[in-house]
């Protein structure tokens, strides 16, 4: 007896808005199953993971703090992923893009410049997040270098430069020798939204970047080139489309996204640079893109899925001493159940019996 | 013990375990997929094969247990990318977050335990011997499975008919499904052995290169190892070269931190990534347009009837 697969001749509509519902359920009971193993009770783990952070403003409130960069993130790899292109180091260019929009605020550091400088250190980090992610690209256009490969050393790279300046160069001189940088000055910091809280301006931002994404990917003919290379390679070439370019174009905008991420989380979460100013954000994104589909509407959804687990995650591991690690267990097979999920949307599975062998 | 042996010596040791993890993902490459979660596997291997070896203090079942749960995060993902045909570098992506997560959990209960690491080898006369003695008789049995296994696999793919069908499978998915090869059973043996061979590769990071678990201690070798088999251009025997240079590099970071040559320290640990990227480039630079990599690499395979 073996699997095959079948492919559908259509794929409706329904299963297509239902597998990643389908895929965070089976994961959910896959990580149910872990807790289990553990000893622990899966229904007072869910209760704590799911249950109590939607019921509670604060945690509604930190969940759209981690949105946030998830959001903005993950929209900038469903320009890569669409394209085909596998872009996984937004890790590192989230931290190029923090360190050099925190170049012009850390040197102007006490002065109190005003309001510009803030537009001036959003627009420094895109930059540097771009330019981060342009060294991939260039080197898969220009030599066949594998972008996946190339992408992903440059994140430690990164890491360890972010982690040289704030033990460095960067250090706050009477921050008692911890690895960080001076504070931000208020005028380069993002504004708080509500009085009482703390999620800030970053959320316009986010909400700005994905309603245009929406728009370039859905009907703009740059969205339409991106798709075509994505699925038909061959039929782009005959239709024009310079696939170099896009190439570059696509890596550009996902990198610059990430440093805009990066710069923003900076200069509205944490107001200063250290080693540890992302929380794999980088990489959780691309759990978040696959579970919105790569559409950036989804994006939002999956997003507010993947921080509600992460929020979750913390709730349990001071209540229930679950550790981290199962956050990122449950994160990861929700990536596979939802790219399971999707490749079941187009094919179907048939059980066939091997014939008996004649006498 | 002289100082060049002791060096070439540590050399070895860190080019072990990116050898092992490397030669496995090279015939899962040569079958034609790409399995990107060769740093979770390993990672899970490494906690599981610490956490039974401590349990029922054998080294020996500790390596059976880091291999069969690389096989089993392996099986995994030839279940998701094989039998459901869903995209193989996303898949593999998930497949490194899961096995990091699970390693970490596995792993949490033995923070902070040691064992003693794997002996190496000792041999009355031979392991002495002046210049030489060490390197050949004086190493861990992992060292030996590595070297042994480089040479099985350049006899494997060359000379064998298995070998043959394998590269066949990876080359051309279609034509090797037309003259009656089961394309996808094949693919999923070279997907546990590839897992096998990660799993061996963690065992050899928390039995014997640092004999501790700690949480992310494969430190990107699986993403290094990924790298070597491009590097490679999917030949064993490059592999073991390239393995010797990676960790050559790594020892010499080592002791470059040590003399302190007032080289900023994070420049240091950064070379060992640097080289890989450095290293992808001149590989490209080489050949100019066309690649090594087998023909059907990453591609989903549907038979058609």
């Amino acid at each position: 007896m073996r699997l095959e697969l079948v492919p559908r001749a259509s794929v409706s509509p329904i299963a297509r808005a239902l597998s990643p519902v389908i895929a965070i359920v089976l994961a959910g009971l896959m990580a149910g199953l872990v807790i289990a193993l553990m000893g622990r009770s899966p229904m007072a783990a869910f209760d704590i993971y799911i249950r109590e952070p939607l019921g509670d403003s604060w945690a509604l409130q930190e969940m759209g703090i981690k949105m946030i960069p998830l959001t903005l993130i993950a929209t900038g790899l469903v320009y890569c992923f669409r394209a085909n292109l596998w872009n996984i180091g937004a890790e590192g260019q989230y931290t190029m893009g923090a360190i050099v929009g925190a170049i012009l605020p850390l040197a102007t550091q006490g002065m109190e410049l005003g309001r510009w400088l803030l537009v001036i250190a959003l627009i420094m980090g895109a930059i540097g997040g771009a330019v981060y992610a342009l060294i991939p690209s260039y080197l898969r256009v220009r030599l066949g270098v594998s972008e996946i490969l190339s992408s992903l050393m440059l994140v430690y790279i990164a890491q360890l430069f972010l982690d040289y300046l704030v033990r460095g160069p960067w250090r706050d001189p009477k921050g008692f020798n911890f690895p960080q940088s001076v504070m931000f000055d208020t005028g380069s910091t993002l504004p708080i939204l509500f009085e009482e809280g703390r999620l800030h301006a970053g959320l316009i931002l986010a909400v700005v970047v994905v309603l245009a994404s929406t728009v370039v990917l859905g009907w703009s003919l740059f969205g339409y080139a991106i798709k075509v290379i994505g699925s038909a390679p061959k039929a782009a070439g005959f239709s024009g489309f310079s696939a170099s370019r896009i190439s570059l174009m696509v890596f550009a905008i996902s990198g610059g996204l990430a440093g805009l991420a990066g710069i923003v989380e900076v200069s509205g979460q944490i107001g200063q640079l250290k080693p540890s100013i992302s929380a794999g954000y980088g990489f959780t994104a691309i759990t978040v893109a696959f579970l919105g589909r790569l559409h950036p509407l989804g994006v939002v959804f999956g997003a507010f899925v993947v921080s509600l687990t992460a929020i979750g995650g913390e709730n349990a591991q001071i209540m229930l001493k679950l550790p981290l690690d199962l956050t990122t267990c449950f994160q990861g097979f929700l990536l596979l159940c939802v790219l399971a999920a999707d490749a079941l949307t187009s094919s179907s599975i048939r059980v066939v019996r091997t014939p008996k062998k004649e006498a | 013990m002289d100082m060049t042996q002791a060096v070439l010596l540590t050399i070895l040791t860190a080019a072990t375990p990116l050898l092992l993890a490397a030669l496995g993902e090279l015939i899962v490459e040569r079958a034609g997929v790409l399995n990107l979660g060769l740093e979770g596997m390993m990672a899970t291997g490494a906690a599981c094969g610490f956490a039974a070896a401590t349990l029922t203090d054998s080294t020996g079942l500790g390596v059976v247990a880091a291999m069969l749960s690389a096989m089993l995060l392996a099986s995994l993902f030839g279940f998701v990318t094989l039998t459901l045909g869903a995209n193989q570098v996303a898949s593999g992506l998930a497949l490194t977050i899961v096995g990091l997560g699970l390693s970490g959990l596995i792993g949490a209960g033995f923070v902070g335990t040691s064992r003693t690491a794997v002996a190496g080898l000792q041999i009355e006369g031979l392991s002495d011997l002046p210049g030489f003695g060490k390197i050949l008789f004086g190493q861990d049995p992992f060292v030996y499975a590595a070297w042994a296994l480089t040479f099985a696999s350049i006899v494997f793919l060359r000379w064998t008919r298995a070998g043959l069908i394998v590269r066949s499978v990876g080359e051309n998915q279609t034509s090797a499904h037309a003259i009656g090869l089961p394309v996808l059973k094949i693919r999923f043996w070279a997907v546990l052995f590839g897992g096998a061979c990660a799993g061996l590769a963690g065992a050899y990071l928390s039995l014997v290169y640092t004999p501790f678990w700690s949480p992310g201690m494969t430190a990107g070798r699986g993403w290094i190892a990924l790298a070597l088999v491009v590097f490679a251009s999917w030949f064993p025997m490059r592999l073991l070269l390239g393995a010797i240079l990676f960790g050559g590099a790594t020892v010499l970071q080592l002791h470059a931190q040590a003399a302190s040559l007032g080289l900023p320290s994070q420049l240091l640990s950064a070379l060992p990534y640097l080289a890989t990227l450095l290293a992808l480039v001149l590989m490209s630079l080489g050949r100019r347009g066309g690649s090594a990599a087998p023909g059907s690499l990453g591609q989903s395979f549907v038979p058609d009837r």
